[in-house]
């Protein structure tokens, strides 16, 4: 293998710079896009719990939709085709007045497509937690807010701490895609380093390095997350491996 | 605005090859991700050190890593790391497998531990090794057990494989993609694969929802 090694192509500027910036995204991506994910996620969930027929269907549509349809081709949706069926000044406002429209497009594209993976989440989470939780709370005369506000997400939220995690992980990950629309977070930026550079392998192995360190980084604040809430004597936490 | 369905069907031929590609594309990832990842669960239950350390870090690895970062990895990387070209669709089909054998590994190894451990000590006791305890007794029970979930990861990886387009094999969503662009039809395309993708997948959720529900009424 004849390849000339060059790290320090890392270290110069331009080149760090961007990487950096990249890394800067692909987190601004990811905090908006989990936020929507994590609200929506939490109403969906909750709706596909509750005994209503009408919201039941209505809840299983949405998931079903997002869960349906590839990312790639819900983002290209939301920034190809959603302004131009839009009525004229939504449209105008979302290709003119809207300033960064590739990053708002896929910090809320992603958080949509996440939100019905989280319903999900929220749904067996509160599954979890047995009929008998919500029945003991309704005989002791709460009502269905109460009961999901003081007991099922409370207790649920600590069941789902994991999966959420994972989820939290894959929104990071998946903010990739922004590079398709042309953003250019820490993907897009270590392809572009690479075609600059021709140091392709050294900046790749960079941006991998900094995703693993991101996923550590996150799966660490998580246990740590979960040993501060864990509440004594009622839910085994995390399984022994 | 007028929604112009002929450039879909002027443009039928290209597309439908397209979907074709990303079925096969679809089927061997599947096909060769599964057999990587029962390798890489045996040898993470392996008895030893090394083995399962190895296999454990491949894994986790690679669950860190977007699926883009893997495939370019795959599509620039590999032929100045080895010197040989082998082409779009194999270097997709490579880094899908490396990619998709660490979550099937993930699904299976949560099926064999579903399987009670006394019943690979019993294989070993009969004189069984360890790979034909897990060959005859474990596996089959543990692949009819997760097979509900295999088959979700399998329609996820359907719709993953659209991801082939940064590197521009031409599968369905690049055939649209190139359509649309070229002639200047982006919300007809778009449309167009979301709705495909979407039939596909649903029916495909029906499917396995139908198959599991059968599945459980036969093992009462």
């Amino acid at each position: 293998m004849n390849y000339q090694w060059q790290w320090g192509v890392l270290l110069r500027e331009p080149y760090l710079g961007w990487l950096l910036d990249g890394v800067k995204w692909t987190v601004a991506i990811s905090v908006v896009a989990f936020a929507i994910a994590m609200t929506l996620g939490i109403a969906v969930g909750v709706a596909r719990t509750l005994r209503n027929r009408q919201v039941l269907r209505v809840a299983a549509v949405y998931v079903s939709l997002f869960r349906s349809v590839p990312l790639l081709v819900q983002l290209f949706l939301w920034y190809f085709v959603v302004p131009e069926i839009l009525p004229e000044p939504f449209g105008y406002w979302l290709k003119r007045d809207l300033s960064n429209p590739e990053y708002w497009t896929t910090a809320v594209g992603l958080g949509l497509f996440m939100s019905a993976r989280i319903a999900e989440q929220i749904r067996a989470a509160i599954n979890a937690c047995g009929a008998g939780l919500g029945n003991a709370a309704r005989a002791q005369g709460m009502g269905t807010v109460q009961i999901y506000r003081h007991i099922l997400l409370p207790v649920g939220f600590r069941y789902a701490l994991p999966t959420l995690t994972s989820e939290l992980l894959n929104t990071v990950k998946n903010s990739s895609l922004a590079l398709t629309i042309g953003m250019l977070e820490l993907t897009g930026q270590s392809r572009q380093v690479e075609a600059y550079t021709f140091k392709g392998i050294e900046t790749f192995t960079a941006s991998t390095t900094i995703y693993i360190l991101m996923s550590l980084a996150v799966i660490f604040a998580s246990r740590h997350l979960e040993r501060m809430m864990a509440i004594p004597g009622m839910l085994s936490t995390r399984d022994k491996d | 605005m007028d929604f112009d369905i002929v450039v879909i069907v002027r443009n039928f031929s290209l597309l439908a090859e397209g979907m074709l590609t990303t079925l096969r594309l679809t089927a061997l990832a599947l096909l060769f991700g599964l057999a990587w990842g029962t390798v890489l669960t045996l040898a993470r239950l392996a008895p030893g050190r090394l083995l399962p350390a190895l296999a454990s870090l491949y894994v986790n690895g690679i669950r860190a890593v977007p699926l883009i970062m893997v495939i370019f990895w795959i599509y620039f990387l590999l032929p100045v790391l080895s010197g040989t070209q082998i082409g779009p669709f194999y270097s997709a089909l490579v880094a899908f497998v490396l990619f998709e054998g660490a979550y099937f590994s993930e699904i299976i190894r949560a099926g064999i531990k579903s399987i009670s451990q006394g019943q690979l000590r019993a294989a070993l006791s009969t004189g069984m090794s360890y790979l034909q305890g897990m060959r005859y007794i474990i596996l089959p029970q543990a692949f009819r057990k997760m097979a509900p979930v295999l088959l979700t990861q399998s329609i996820a990886l359907f719709q993953d494989t659209s991801l082939v387009y940064v590197v521009g094999l031409m599968d369905f969503m690049t055939a649209s993609a190139m359509v649309a662009s070229r002639d200047g039809r982006l919300v007809e395309l778009y449309s167009f694969a979301a709705l495909v993708y979407l039939v596909i997948s649903l029916a495909a959720t029906l499917a396995v929802r139908h198959m599991e529900k059968k599945f459980k009424a036969g093992a009462q």
